[in-house]
């Protein structure tokens, strides 16, 4: 067995250990696992109204998973992905009411606009890093939740006149899709899809392709003997945060233009950058294991929501699957060695 | 209100914040010191508040004034257990620290509200009866001034939290098992031939870490919020493990950090009522925690060095 | 036959490798014995064994004719077992006395009694003249008293056998003389050692019998008296190798790297290069001695624009490089191989192909406008992995999985394709076995035959003087005296490298 089908097992063992494990906490508190996976599925899958769900919170999944795993890619942990999504929402919902221009220009300039937020909030926990090693996991924490109680402000007393939610965006500058909401029984698919399956193709082509990605992974691996060659790995470190936040803020795009077309009042974390980190994860940090760990998480998370209502489950089961899950793709080690062990017994 | 007083509400509201995250910040020095990395406090310390809460609202009628007190102990107990699984994760199957940190966080969130709906069925507890109240400390609170500051208005969890510092501080650097719990986190190898159980000490330790933020979650949950949700704890792990980089993995240290903090946070609390802090627009108040760990870190972190083994496995064999 | 310690038959294995195979070591009560074999041979393999880090497979352990089971240091120690390092097994960060009472602290109502360790310390200190201060913290003090504290460490414990495992690769020529000295103290007070070594010289002059192994199984066992260097390297290596390497007379030519007056500081802000002046010629190996810690380091970081010069003058071909961010001195003609090669030459998870462009992946034609040209990439590895012997299955396998020789041969390969004028050797042969030392030599003497300036930095003393056309000994950041290896001894060298300048008669001592 080569060691990248190994690599490729363990997030698939990882999940299908987390599925089992998610079944036992079922049963030890008195419901049925059966049931419950099955309303699981049939919420992500059942109507196409839910695969429209499904693949709609799947687009967000794919912009924060790509940042976490950019980041990780050249050694850096970006936990930031909630707060740079939230000011990523921030930015694209503000110049989607602030300005009226022609779509070709509005949509456009609101992306940027997230993509710009996310990356100025990625630029400051790279900056603290490169330049005074500070470990950017605090910070990152720290900046999420700046982020959160300054965008309620912001939401509050600028975007709108002391309102809990701000004004809808201008038509101009929407991602809604009558296309798709037309075909999948009027769920709130749009057309952000495209732009993560884009995403998806930027990053692969950056981390693979370009000098750009070399220099960023050499760092990612061994930053002493990428210093002594001569890469610069302060810049590569602000560059890979500022990039990463650029994903982040473009996912939060997503919600601002496209799922809800305004911004509103948070009391905590929508939870995006942090299932990010899962997908990231459990896609082995590359672009299109995102991709498959975005629309599986999304699947998940929808399908959740049918778990109280058809087998009485509390949702949040979803989440400890989720969190075994990350678990037991990092203990990878762990699983080859088993795998490895099962396969000498079999000879 | 005259100057006096404001201090003496900033100085009770600073003990009553920090006290959590001094507790807290001392589990991350047990198991960092190690050299096991520990970002999972935020979910220790879920876990803590998460059981305090529940054992409170379930025991309250039968032990009365002493209920705070015994869900401390099962805090303690459910947050030991809880570590270990970060212990194993990272100890025995050799994950990557901070991951396996990051994902007993979501567990302990998803654990904790998963049960809370299935008890309660609801996604907030109710609020307990008995709590930490703020107390005046018989005999203390009659010293001319230092009384009225220091020892009235106050909660016991937060001088047992110092106290307990110093009681760590005396173990680490003191006491045969806090030199080798050092050397296992400046050079496992090194203790290895010395004949000292690299594993099980960092078992331990991180076991250690459970307890303490267990205990870290429970006072928060039982002198603050007095109940329990999905955003009870929000943050207050990372800020404990920021204090405890602060103060340099020095138990000592963590506490002053830890106390620093402390003040950040009761300022978003308490502002509203201080004169000069009113004029201030809340969300300053409510960010300044965070923007001060920041500041912290980067002001602070140039020299100070991490126990040099910290976040890398020990693997026997490997040279 | 007073055995006082029997390993028999051994087997000891990782994953895909027998690193010990049916080994058998025995030691006399009262003897220095030898146990003597190349770099990745097995001999620190064994020890472990030995010392209880590692159990074996298969075969028997006997201490005073009793078979033991050694599961942990602590059994070892108890069994009068104890070791010295190789790599110090010290804390930075504690004190000598909290180093060797680590394990086995003297106790007071549950608190550590730090003065009666420390009066302990000091008891055994002077017993065995192992002088030490036992409140210095170890980052503090030199490499000597550091090898001391090992030493006190396996004594406090009551060791009567003591393994020293290449006890001599960080020590001058005269502290190699004091640890003789000490260790035949250590003989006459009734304790038996086994010295791990690769050292033909030190094993003839210090010790009774030998033990050679290769490539993991014994090969024999011999009385010191009835043997010679030759032999033993010949046992080693299984065939005759040449000590020297061939070197026809250098022809120099005009100076390639200049530095005058260089001032550079350490990582901790004292100044590590104090007014250092050099020239490197074109077609000359100038060697550079010294003790480790004495600026060596700073001065090659200042070199290749890794660390600040706070003053002086660097200059390449005439042209000023003073300062210049790293990717700029290699452009300038500057090739450099790493002392750690895993830590700076390497990225062990990248492909030998992708390691060979790492100063190099930014331009054409390995990329065009920022995009990586993998064919240009492959062909390169392919070509270096061929011309420098890189034994590898492919140019696309993780560097990881390439042995040590193998991988220093590729970073050299990497750095003399790149035609450098200045090829600047760190260490560049430390920890690999005989062949692959004989191949670095050859290409270094190759790259000076060629007209390139080579600058070789090594603790190695008979490389140093095997390789270079001049030696300069630097002595606290600045070169003490330059000499001429043809016309100099080991015993020389070791004074200059202690700071005993010469004192020539009728000039004026320089400064």
């Amino acid at each position: 067995m080569s060691n990248r089908t190994l690599n490729l097992l363990i997030p698939v063992i990882s999940v299908i250990l987390g599925l089992l494990a998610g079944a036992l906490i079922m049963l030890v508190s008195g419901y049925n696992p059966v049931n419950g996976y099955i309303a699981l599925w049939n919420g992500a899958f059942g109507q196409v109204f839910y695969i429209g769900e499904t693949l709609r919170l799947a687009t967000p999944y794919i912009f924060a998973g790509l940042a976490i795993a950019f980041a990780f890619r050249t050694g850096l942990f970006n936990i930031g992905a909630e707060g740079q999504l939230i000011v990523g929402w921030i930015a694209a919902v503000w110049v989607g009411i602030a300005f009226d221009l022609p779509k070709a220009i509005h949509l456009p300039l609101a992306i940027l606009a997230a993509a710009a937020a996310g990356a100025l909030w990625g630029f400051i926990p790279g900056l603290l890093k490169a330049r005074l090693r500070v470990h950017e996991v605090i910070v990152t924490i720290m900046m999420n939740y700046i982020a959160l109680y300054s965008s309620n402000y912001l939401i509050r007393n600028v975007l709108s006149k002391q309102q809990d939610t701000t004004p809808h965006i201008h038509h101009s500058a929407s991602l809604a899709s009558p296309f798709f909401q037309k075909i999948t029984d009027y769920s709130t698919l749009h057309n952000g899809i495209y732009l993560a399956l884009l995403a998806v193709v930027v990053m692969w082509f950056i981390i693979e392709k370009t000098a750009l990605g070399f220099e960023l992974k050499s760092v990612g691996f061994n930053p002493n003997a990428s210093e002594y060659a001569g890469m610069n790995v302060g810049r590569s470190i602000i560059l890979s945060m500022v990039i990463s936040g650029a994903f982040a803020g473009l996912g939060g795009a997503m919600e601002g233009l496209g799922n809800y077309g305004f911004a509103f009042l948070q009391s905590s974390f929508s939870g995006i950058g942090f299932d990010g980190i899962a997908v990231a994860l459990l896609g082995g940090n590359t672009a299109l294991g995102v991709l498959i760990a975005a629309v599986l998480f999304g699947a998940l998370k929808v399908g959740s929501l049918n778990m109280p209502i058809d087998a009485g489950v509390p949702n949040e089961l979803v989440n400890i699957v989720i969190a075994l899950i990350i678990l037991f793709v990092a203990s990878g080690y762990m699983i080859k060695w088993i795998l490895t062990r099962l396969k000498k017994e079999a000879k | 209100m005259d100057f006096l007083t404001a201090l003496e509400i900033i100085i009770s509201a600073s003990l009553l914040s920090a006290a959590p995250l001094i507790f807290t910040a001392l589990g991350g020095v047990f198991s960092e010191r190690s050299g096991v990395v520990n970002i999972g406090l935020e979910g220790l310390m879920i876990m803590g508040a998460f059981t305090s809460i529940v054992f409170n609202l379930t025991f309250a009628k039968t032990f009365g004034a002493w209920t705070p007190w015994l869900a401390l102990l099962a805090a303690m107990a459910i947050g030991g257990l809880f570590a270990l699984i970060h212990a194993v994760a990272s100890i025995s199957f050799r994950a990557d620290q901070t991951v396996s940190g990051v994902a007993i966080n979501f567990l302990a969130l998803g654990l904790a509200m998963f049960l809370i709906k299935k008890i309660y069925g609801k996604g907030q507890t109710d609020t307990i009866r008995e709590y930490f109240r703020q107390v005046d400390i018989p005999g203390l609170n009659h010293i001319p001034l230092i009384g009225k500051l220091f020892f009235q208005g106050v909660t016991y969890p937060s001088y047992i939290a110092i106290l307990v510092a110093f009681a760590v501080w005396f173990i680490i650097y003191k006491t045969p098992f806090g030199l080798r719990l050092r050397s296992v986190g400046e050079h496992p190898m090194a203790a290895d031939t010395m004949g000292i159980n690299v594993t099980k000490m960092r078992y331990l330790a991180v076991f250690l870490s459970g307890v303490f933020g267990g205990i870290g979650g429970a006072v928060y949950a039982q002198s603050i919020t007095l109940n329990f949700s999905s955003s009870t704890i929000s943050g207050q792990g990372y800020m404990a493990l920021a204090a405890m980089i602060f103060g340099k993995w020095n138990p000592l240290g963590a506490m002053g950090a830890a106390l620093f903090f402390g003040f950040a946070q009761s300022l978003s609390i308490i502002g509203s009522n201080i004169p000069y802090l009113k004029e201030i627009p809340s969300v300053f108040l409510l960010i300044a925690p965070y923007v001060l760990t920041i500041l912290a870190l980067a002001g602070f972190i140039g020299r100070a060095e991490a126990p040099k083994a910290d976040g890398v496995p020990y693997i026997k064999g490997e040279r | 036959m007073d055995y006082v310690i029997e390993m028999l038959h051994i087997r000891k294995e990782f994953p895909g490798i027998v690193a010990n195979d049916d080994i058998t070591l025995q030691l006399k009560k009262g003897e220095i014995h030898a146990l003597l074999g190349e770099n990745g041979a097995g001999k620190s393999t064994l020890m472990n064994v030995l010392f209880g880090l590692y159990q074996p497979e298969k075969g028997e352990i006997r201490v005073n004719g009793k078979k033991v089971e050694i599961t942990d240091p602590n059994v070892a120690n108890d069994l009068g077992i104890g070791m010295v390092h190789q790599h110090f097994m010290l804390i930075d960060k504690f004190s000598v006395t909290e180093n060797i009472i680590l394990g086995k602290e003297p106790r007071k109502k549950g608190v550590i009694d730090i003065k009666k360790a420390e009066q302990q310390v000091r008891e055994i200190s002077d017993r065995y003249g192992l002088k030490v201060d036992p409140r210095a913290k170890i980052s503090d003090i030199s490499v000597g008293m550091q090898q001391r504290v090992e030493i006190l460490k396996t004594l406090y414990r009551g060791a009567d056998i003591i393994i020293f495992d290449e006890p001599t690769a960080v020590l001058t020529p005269q502290e190699i003389r004091e640890l003789i000295g000490i260790m035949k103290t250590l003989i006459k007070e009734g304790k038996s050692i086994i010295l791990i070594t690769h050292k033909l010289k030190e094993i003839m002059e210090v010790c009774d019998r030998v033990t050679v192994i290769r490539k993991g199984k014994g090969i024999a066992t011999l009385n010191v008296k009835d043997t010679n260097p030759q032999e033993l390297a010949h046992l080693m290596v299984g065939r005759d190798v040449i000590f020297t390497t061939e070197k026809t007379e250098g022809h120099p030519k005009q100076a390639v790297l200049e530095i005058e007056n260089l001032h550079v500081k350490d990582s901790r802000g004292v100044e590590a290069v104090k007014g250092l002046n050099l020239q490197v010629r074109a077609g000359e190996i100038v060697g550079i001695a010294g003790v480790d810690g004495n600026g060596q380091s700073e001065l090659i970081e200042a070199i290749t624009g890794l660390k600040k010069a706070e003053s002086g003058v660097i200059r390449l071909n005439g042209k000023d490089i003073t300062n210049l961010r790293p990717r700029k001195v290699t452009e300038a003609g500057v090739g450099h191989i790493p002392e750690d090669r895993h830590k700076y030459g390497l990225v062990l998870d990248f492909t030998i192909g992708e390691n060979m462009v790492l100063q190099t992946y930014y331009k054409m034609p390995v990329s065009n406008k920022g995009i990586l040209n993998y064919k240009e990439i492959y062909k390169k590895a392919k070509s270096i992995i061929s011309e420098f012997d890189v034994r590898t299955p492919s140019e696309y396998t993780k560097v990881r999985a390439l042995s040590g020789g193998n991988q220093q041969k590729a970073i050299i390969g990497r750095e003399i394709d790149r035609d450098p004028d200045l090829l600047i050797a760190a260490q560049p042969t430390r920890g690999l076995d005989v062949g692959a030392i004989e191949f670095i030599h050859k290409r270094l003497v190759e790259q000076r035959d060629h007209g390139k300036a080579v600058l070789l930095v090594s603790f190695e003393l008979d490389e140093i003087m095997n390789l270079s056309d001049r030696i300069a000994v630097i002595y606290e950041g600045a070169f003490i005296d330059i000499v001429d290896p043809k016309k100099t001894t080991e015993q020389e060298l070791g004074l200059l490298m202690a700071g005993h300048r010469k004192e020539k008669v009728g000039e004026q001592s320089n400064v």
